[in-house]
């Protein structure tokens, strides 16, 4: 089957099998920034932007995805590479494969809250996960980035 | 994982459940979020984007959840927030994340009556209805103590009566499933008093309840009461034993969280 | 210093955070054969039929591959120098399948779907034996584990197979019954720890070819590409250097990449077929079919006089390698070489321990290897030893503990080079608020908030026998080129690496180029493990710079026509002494090139050292404990640490907290658990519970820094002892809040509740 999308501004039609997920979809048209770091939904590595909201894409059948529009950090590149900075400047980038997906909800979650307290940041980041860092440097670049005491 | 030979969209219920029927291994689509994790064999994927089901909203004394509204929805929703003492949002907030509860739907966790549910024990709590296509409406206590039987849940009413509830679950890791969750509403002189994931399915302590609603009349419930409702609310439902915790830990656990939360349902304004 | 001791950004910070492709996964080729492994669903069995014809006949299949179809030659997976301390135990697939995930078949097939679909045809028939799950029972149990004649040790690690034992370790100093006798106070405890996932984001994956001179390429996600470029041609039967690896980025590993899980898949497919193939573990995969922490019980018997000063330590340990012995020897030792030397007033020491087989996922490496199980054991029965005493648990550790320049029983002719530990937990002490709040203090009714403490070392390298080698280029455009065979994690090795060059050379960290981790090019080195990046490789890496140095000041001195001793280098030119003369060094180096000097420069250097200078922690922990249910929060948790100079401040800060947080979750939350019939039931992130966001209120780090004579800029390491403290800590602020001791991990509310109601 077929789907209709719209891949970070761009209209694409993808072929796809009825069982296939996005991850898998979105890999296979070149966007490696996705990985899939369980088979649980558990660790928000595969998280892209459906119209605007985040999700895991591992999880979502493709043909959900039909009329819709999609964003990977491939498409957010200058924001994204805003964020990235302080991640990097702060030593909390370490292995980096959690950080696309991390960095994704970081920019849903700016788009998303006003004024959030340290609470509702970590609230909101909850479904990444991160073995690296221990996420206090994580905390440390996404307060500075939102401007939060 | 799961293998799917062929999936459909249909744009009515009529069409959907008719798909349904058709033979064994067709299935409803909800969010795959647990889906996923199995290995089931599916013949027709139902999926019911084009039924508009994923709305919120407020008729006729009620709030009508739409079986595609995400748990997300319900977490953020405006209409919710306002009702019950916000025990919905408490009873989803704590859901592994954000990206996961924007796909799981409210249709299939109630649906498939998962035992650690956290959402269903809150539900339960609350003067709560659900509408099957075929089987028509019925409350929601009714639908969790039938048997299985294919169907399409199509929404979720919750009457807003101005019932207040509180919501309390107690995990270890805290984006885990829930050791044990409760739920205590009252509404003026009747209390309702709920426990899930026992590992089990949410159900009401029948008898804990009528102890507190019936002497409330008489006297605010002191702790003496209360601590007698908490323990007949161990009493009555049953418990049992997994990886998370063993059956004689779960009934402490029951005591203790019924007891606060009557305590804490008693102090809502 | 300029560079070294700041914090530098990592070198490829920005491409990783953005999603570049420059993963292992990334990096294989479109046309890459899928590999699936058929496993097997029973703890213990000899298949005792396969039937692959089915599954060979579905279309787009490439291969199907059973134990019939490989090399009959037993090798270790493990990544340790050659001769390797492991038993030589495995097949690459063999008739008798030893724990629930153990490799059956290898199907390769154009893709995902494929090669799935045609796993289900394979048919298999087994011969179930009955499993030994229980590692207390191992020991002469009639189920034995490796039955097989040609199993094969490089050494004798006092392996007895009959009996499930892969290794023994006796060591005894002093008189232990007479010292026993002559102490005041002598407690004695069993601890059990338990095994743990070391769950990194990226799971194992290994990308083959051939390339163009017909030579094996494998780019894999690994910490030891060296030993796993030998492990092939063992396994493969394959000469050497006919084989290449590559470490591209890589998404953790923290031990795990220490074995070489996948490698040998796509290395047996691409060379019977010629083609590249592709193997990716999903997570379950990694979770059944990798390694994890040894689990261990150690019993630990302790005595003082009454003064607090610690005679005698008398440390048992029994370790559970599951089903095959890659680190089971190994990890052991550490239990007792990373404990007892910290406190050296003793008199007697011994350590006995035995390792076994069960038939479980196997034990492996895991950040810490073998320290962290000592640690819990040790510091846990040092706490209670306190409490016998009446003493404050910092003060008799304080009293203990091993000071710059002294021995100890366990390394008689050593002195210990550097610490700061001492000042650790002073600082540690004044963060938490110590002295008002130990023990406890009680809230309410039911709340109850207390705080714990544990101190840990660990080690800087393997001494005598880790060696890792460097070469720093200088090319013809007057930058530097640093070759060297660490392995990034993502901890930032080539950073600090980089860094370590740069300060030598006087230069700036654009100047410099890392290539690390191909074994085509590289030089020889251990990889990343035994914490040997920053002080093995380090010191690699400054004395090749030195000696780059000398060269270039030579070669400037020539080319000005003065005496070497009459000029100095400056970082970006070579200048006579009190004259108005120099010559830049991009200069030097373009004329290095030419016909006239014809003498390209580079320094090189190999380093090993015969000691391991520990790095030390201090841990803090401060828990609120709810008495109605045995939950604890983790309101605050402390940690200082002593690495010796520190290289990078940005990254040996994120080291510190990573670390404690991964302790925080052996401590809390993580546990590897089968069912009755051996089958592993945490096999995913929804079962075992890795810290999350929300779990960890708030680490506070701090450093004490030491100088440490044989390292780099006076550096030790850091990448291990970090994870050691908190389990220890935790307990011991539970057991301050509640009275019970909880001495089997991880410590849950359940069992807090049931020690109080017990």
């Amino acid at each position: 089957m077929q789907i209709n999308v719209s891949i970070n501004g761009k209209k694409a039609a993808y072929e796809i099998d009825n069982n296939e997920f996005l991850a898998d979809t979105l890999r296979r048209h070149g966007m490696l920034s996705i990985r899939k770091g369980c088979n649980t939904s558990n660790c928000g590595l595969c998280t892209v932007w459906i119209d605007g909201k985040p999700v895991l894409s591992c999880s979502l059948l493709a043909i959900k995805a039909d009329g819709k529009s999609i964003t990977t950090i491939e498409g957010v590149q200058h924001q994204a590479e805003e964020f990235a900075r302080i991640l990097v400047e702060g030593g909390a980038d370490q292995c980096g494969f959690c950080s696309p997906g991390f960095i994704m909800t970081v920019l849903a979650m700016k788009n998303e809250l006003k004024n959030p307290s340290e609470e509702d940041i970590i609230h909101y980041l909850t479904g990444n996960l991160c073995r690296c860092t221990g996420y206090m440097g994580q905390l440390r670049a996404v307060k500075k980035y939102m401007g939060v005491e | 994982m799961f293998t799917m030979i062929s999936l459909v969209q249909p744009a009515t219920l009529d069409e959907a459940y008719d798909v349904l029927m058709k033979s064994k291994n067709n299935t409803i689509l909800g969010g795959c979020g647990y889906l996923r994790m199995g290995s089931k064999r599916i013949s027709t994927g139902i999926e019911l984007t084009k039924l508009n089901l994923n709305y919120i909203s407020e008729k006729d004394g009620f709030v009508e959840i739409g079986a595609y509204a995400t748990l997300r929805d319900l977490e953020t929703s405006p209409i919710l927030n306002k009702h019950f003492n916000g025990v919905i949002e408490k009873a989803v907030a704590g859901i592994i994340g954000v990206q996961f509860r924007s796909m799981v739907t409210a249709g299939a966790t109630v649906f498939s009556k998962y035992g650690f549910s956290d959402p269903l024990t809150a539900l339960l709590a609350l003067d709560c209805d659900v509408e099957l296509f075929k089987g028509g409406r019925m409350p929601l206590e009714d639908f969790l103590s039938r048997p299985f039987e294919k169907d399409i849940l199509v929404r979720i009413l919750l009457k807003s009566n101005g019932r207040k509830a509180v919501y309390k679950n107690f995990r270890n890791a805290a984006s885990d499933y829930s050791i044990l969750n409760v739920s205590v509403s009252r509404l003026d002189d009747d209390f309702r008093i709920v426990a899930g994931a026992r590992p089990s399915t949410a159900r009401i302590a029948k008898k804990a309840s009528a102890l507190i609603s019936g002497k409330f009349l008489q006297s605010p419930p002191d702790e003496a009461l209360i601590s007698e409702a908490a323990k007949l609310a161990q009493e009555e439902l049953n418990f049992g034993t997994n990886m998370r915790g063993t059956k004689e830990y779960r009934e402490e656990l029951c005591r203790v969280l019924v007891k606060r939360a009557i305590e804490e349902v008693l102090e809502c304004k | 210093m300029k560079i070294v001791g700041k914090a530098i950004p990592k070198i490829d910070g920005l491409a990783i955070t953005t999603g570049k492709p420059v993963y292992t996964e990334d990096l294989s080729t479109k046309d890459a054969l899928v590999i699936k492994i058929l496993r097997s669903p029973h703890a213990f069995a000899k298949i005792t039929s396969i039937d692959v014809s089915k599954a060979q006949q579905v279309e787009g299949v490439e291969c199907v591959l059973t134990y019939k179809d490989v090399p009959d030659a037993r090798f270790t997976l493990a990544g340790q120098s050659y001769p390797e301390p492991s038993p030589y135990d495995r097949l690459i697939l063999d008739q008798i399948v030893r724990y629930a995930g153990d490799e059956v078949a290898i199907i390769a097939a154009v893709d995902e779907k494929t090669a799935l679909l045609a796993m289900k045809l394979i048919k298999v028939e087994y011969e179930v034996f009955e499993p030994v799950l229980d590692f207390e029972k191992s020991i002469g149990s009639s189920t034995v584990v490796h039955p097989e004649d040609d199993l094969h040790c490089n050494f004798d690690m006092g392996m007895e197979k009959g009996k499930n034992i892969v290794a023994r370790q006796h060591i005894e100093y002093g008189n232990l019954e007479e010292e026993f006798k002559n102490c005041d106070v002598v407690v004695e405890e069993t601890w059990y720890t338990q095994a743990t996932a070391q769950s990194m984001m990226e799971t194992h994956r290994s990308f083959s070819y051939l390339d163009h001179a017909g030579r094996l390429v494998v780019i894999c996600s690994t910490q030891v590409p060296f030993h796993v470029k030998r492990m092939l041609s063992i396994a493969l039967k394959l000469p050497s250097n006919k084989i290449r690896v590559i470490k591209p980025r890589i998404g953790g590993g923290f031990g795990a990449k220490q074995t070489a899980c996948t490698e040998i898949f796509p290395a047996l497919v691409t060379i019977k077929t010629g083609k590249p193939a592709l193997i990716v573990q999903d997570r379950t995969e990694t979770f059944m079919a990798s390694t994890t922490r040894h689990a261990m019980r150690v019993k630990v018997k302790m005595g003082a006089d009454k003064e607090g000063f610690i005679k005698v330590i008398d440390i048992h340990g029994l370790s559970d390698t599951g089903a095959y012995g890659e680190h089971g020897s190994t990890t052991v030792g550490l239990v007792a070489s990373k404990t007892l030397p910290l406190y050296n007033k003793t008199k007697a020491i011994r350590f006995m321990a035995e390792v076994v087989y069960t038939n479980k996922t196997p034990g492996g490496a895991f950040r810490g290897y073998g320290a962290t199980q000592g640690t819990f054991a040790v510091e846990s029965t040092i706490n209670k030893l306190a409490e016998k005493l009446s003493m404050d648990p910092s003060e008799i550790r304080l009293k203990n503990i091993i000071k710059e320049g002294e021995n100890s029983l366990y390394h008689y002719d050593q002195m210990l080079g550097s610490t700061a530990l001492h000042k650790c937990i002073d600082t540690g002490k004044k963060m938490i608020g110590w002295d008002s709040k130990y023990p406890r203090t009680v809230l309410g009714k039911n709340k109850v908030r207390a705080v714990g403490m544990a101190i840990t070392m660990q080690g800087s390298g393997i001494e005598k026998v880790d060696m890792a080698s460097a070469e720093v280029r200088l090319n013809d455009d007057g930058n530097y080129t640093l070759l060297i065979g660490s392995t990034d994690n993502g901890t930032g090795s080539d950073t600090i690496h980089a860094q370590m060059a740069a300060e030598v050379l006087e230069a700036g960290m654009d100047n410099i180029t890392v290539l690390s981790a191909d074994t085509d090019v590289s030089p020889f080195d251990p990889g990343s493990y035994a914490s040997s990046g920053t002080y093995v490789t380090g010191m690699a890496v400054v004395k090749a710079s030195e000696e780059l140095k000398r060269k270039i000041v030579d070669s400037g001195a020539k080319l000005l026509d003065v005496p070497a001793e009459n000029t100095e280098f400056c970082g970006d030119s070579v200048k006579v002494l009190n004259k108005d003369r120099s010559i830049s060094i991009r200069t030097i180096a373009e004329k290095s090139v030419l016909g006239g000097m014809k003498n390209q420069l580079s320094g090189f250097a190999s380093y090993g050292s015969p000691v391991s200078p520990p790095p030390f922690v201090a841990g803090f922990a401060e828990v609120e404990v709810d008495l109605e249910t045995g939950k604890y929060d983790l309101i605050d948790y402390v940690a200082v640490a002593d690495c010796g100079t520190i290289i990078n401040s940005n990254l040996a800060r994120i080291q510190l907290e990573g670390g404690i947080v991964q302790g925080i979750g052996m401590a809390m939350y993580e546990d590897v658990h089968y069912d009755y019939k051996g089958r592993l039931q945490t096999n995913s992130f929804m079962q075992y519970k890795i810290p999350s966001r929300r779990d960890v209120k708030q680490v506070r780090t701090a450093f004490e820094e030491s100088y440490e004579p044989t390292g780099p800029f006076g550096a030790k390491s850091i990448g291990e002892v970090v994870i050691n403290t908190p389990p220890p800590a935790i307990a011991h602020a539970v057991y301050n809040a509640t009275g019970v001791w909880v001495s089997h991990l991880p410590i849950t509310p359940e069992k807090v509740f049931m020690g109080m109601n017990r």
